[in-house]
């Protein structure tokens, strides 16, 4: 996959010179979030987990940039991205990832595991694929209720081959329920390459069987990431159900902070390397004349400080009390 | 008044709430204009359309997840499994995801699983489960189980009125063989709450389901023949249990069976002991004494099921020793 985006494409898409540079800040924000999320875990600061999507900004932000306001995120571990984009605060990203008391969870789950009614965003749980079901559960109501909303849901290419990926889509499909679902294929599902997870000939090759459209994107391509959601998104709007978006990227670092993924082979690092989303995005804006070397320096201390204040705050407020453990089991 | 069949009541809980509440809809395989397996849902698809019936693929676990995320949103699915056994293909679903919800999330999740359970009715290994005891102990899962038609029809609207998930216990074998008079005008029964179907001051039965009526047949047997007057308690809410009425009986009794038509090791009535043994110890008289289907998976030929049944014999005979403590 190595889509080469021209001036002529960058101006065929419909997004205005302010569109491109939020794509651009939005993926910045997620890379600087990452590296901060690894720097809390480092020095022991998050308990259980930290995953990052290093390589998967331009998925996550191009995907999530097709919903509307009312539309509904459901994510998955590595799209930060996602959530910034839907409009989530830096503030609950961090207290969420520290579980702390103020948190979206109240502390009771950590990484992106939380629900923001708000936003119409609705985090993953560890067993992947399980929220499919859900996601297409609530693309249902959305028709039922003539809502109009899409449900945009994600998957890795590890997920995909969980039983609930099939019950789900194939629900959603037969169903037309207003549901995208983006298969995140990043060549690994822990330390697992993709040739021991599947013999199709790629992913989106899956959606032949649900009878809907699959289309496989340079998921480094944040445009191509783009435009393919927001025809699955427009589709999905119109009544004319699902579509899988396959977006091929790299997963750059290990499955969670905790894992040095000395399995993967450096050349193949080296390779996904030059096609750094952020790198490629930046550089066809810069040739455009959208970005100058200005804007990409204050950007840049921008958001290395809202970050770094957005981390403070988490990382001084309190954790839940003990006496709050048994509480909201049911709802009253 | 009017009679009523055990299967006809669920129906017309169903219609009901419907009828009050736009929000409620049915999810499960063939419940649509084919009525259901067992026909519970018969003339629900005339009524209300195929978007409040709705047919869905061969799926458990995307019926479950779909109800659950139809709930997340503030609608109120009923979604059916057509043989309680099938829910193990939604247990993930519900473990993972519906259980799991408010207690991190603070957002209710008002969704009701409908299980025709129970066996004694020729299914075999795998149309004959009780499943109570495989989410009993998952917190954020409410279980009752019906042993009248009254009670199926009370409970489970207040199942759908619920906030929470509810697993909606309903015996195969009661469907059509229970009849009772039952009130027109409007009814509820809470969730959470046992109730007396016999009383007694001598020995007390807690159970639920379709072994309630064993009780009592065993009860009265054992008035005529031993002149003991066993207490029978219908818990039918599995989770969380009356603990407040189960401490009365034990008080006032002093002896207790547990009953149920589940396998006994590690069954519900496994907790129903040892919470007695913690919190009651002081009154009782004698051991706790279990009954209950025997340790193996639910056999075909009828005179191994007779074998692996909690029969009224078996009953007998437990109440008989236990009297004579």
């Amino acid at each position: 996959m190595n889509t080469t985006r021209t001036r002529a494409s960058l101006v065929k898409s419909d997004l205005s010179n302010a569109d491109l540079l939020k794509l651009l800040y939005f993926m910045r924000l997620t890379r600087e979030c990452d590296i901060a999320i690894v720097r809390l875990y480092q020095q022991g600061k998050i308990v259980g987990g930290a995953y990052t999507g290093r390589g998967n900004e331009a998925t996550a932000v191009g995907s999530a940039f097709a919903l509307a306001s009312n539309d509904y995120l459901f994510p998955m571990h590595r799209d930060l991205g996602a959530h910034l984009v839907k409009g989530q605060s830096l503030r609950a990203i961090f207290l969420q990832q520290l579980a702390r008391q103020n948190s979206l969870t109240g502390g009771r789950d950590g990484t992106g595991h939380y629900a923001d009614p708000a936003l119409r965003i609705y985090g993953n749980v560890s067993h992947l694929a399980a929220m499919i079901p859900v996601a297409v559960g609530v693309a249902l109501a959305s028709r039922l209720r003539h809502e109009g909303a899409v449900v945009m849901n994600f998957i890795g290419d590890g997920g995909s081959n969980v039983g609930e990926f099939h019950e789900g889509l194939n629900m959603a499909a037969v169903m037309k329920l207003p549901f995208v679902l983006i298969v995140e294929n990043n060549q690994y599902a822990y330390s697992t390459p993709v040739s021991k997870q599947f013999t199709a000939p790629c992913l989106a090759a899956r959606a032949q069987g649900y009878g809907i459209p699959g289309v496989t994107v340079d998921g480094t391509d944040v445009l191509a990431v783009y435009e393919a959601c927001r025809t699955a998104v427009d589709r999905a709007r119109k009544g004319l159900g699902p579509t899988l978006v396959e977006s091929v990227t790299m997963r750059m670092q290990g499955h969670s902070a905790a894992d040095d993924a000395a399995y993967v082979p450096p050349t193949l690092l080296e390779e996904w390397k030059r096609k750094d989303p952020l790198e490629q995005f930046e550089r066809h804006l810069i040739e455009s004349g959208i970005l100058d070397d200005g804007r990409r320096s204050s950007l840049g201390a921008e958001i290395v400080d809202a970050v770094e204040k957005a981390v403070e705050e988490a990382v001084a407020a309190p954790y839940p009390e003990g006496k709050e453990a048994e509480d909201g089991v049911f709802h009253p | 008044m009017a009679l009523t069949t055990y299967i006809d009541a669920i129906n017309q809980a169903m219609r009901e709430e419907m009828r009050r509440d736009q929000s409620v809809f049915l999810l499960g395989e063939d419940i649509g204009a084919f009525g259901g397996a067992f026909k519970a849902t018969r003339g629900l698809f005339e009524e209300f359309g195929e978007d409040r019936v709705i047919d869905t693929p061969l799926s458990e676990a995307a019926i479950v997840g779909a109800a659950t995320g139809a709930a997340l949103v503030g609608m109120r699915p009923v979604a059916e499994m057509q043989f309680a056994d099938f829910v193990s293909c939604g247990f993930n679903q519900l473990v993972t995801n519906t259980a799991k919800i408010h207690y991190r999330w603070r957002l209710p999740v008002p969704l009701v699983v409908r299980l025709p359970s129970g066996g004694n009715i020729h299914g075999g290994p795998f149309h004959s489960a009780n499943p109570e005891a495989w989410f009993s102990n998952v917190p954020g899962l409410k279980i009752v189980a019906a042993a009248t038609p009254y009670d199926a029809k009370g409970l489970l609207k207040a199942a759908i009125r619920d906030d929470n998930p509810v697993l909606f216990l309903e015996y195969k074998s009661l469907y059509r063989r229970l009849k009772e008079d039952i009130p027109e005008k409007e009814f509820i029964v809470p969730l959470g709450k046992g109730t007396i179907r016999r009383p007694g001051k001598d020995m007390v039965v807690f159970t639920y389901g379709p072994t309630v009526s064993t009780a009592v047949d065993a009860a009265e047997r054992i008035s005529k023949e031993e002149g003991n007057e066993t207490c029978v308690v219908d818990l039918r809410s599995l989770a969380p249990l009356d603990h407040e009425l189960i401490i009365q009986c034990v008080k006032e009794t002093g002896k207790v069976l547990i009953l149920h038509e589940a396998t006994r090791t590690g069954g519900v009535g496994a907790e129903v002991a040892a919470f007695i043994a913690e919190m009651a110890f002081g009154y009782l008289d004698a051991p706790i004494v279990r009954v209950a289907s025997l340790d193996t998976p639910v056999p075909l030929a009828p005179p191994l099921e007779e074998a692996f049944l909690p029969t009224v014999e078996k009953v007998v005979a437990a109440l008989r020793q236990l009297g004579r403590f």
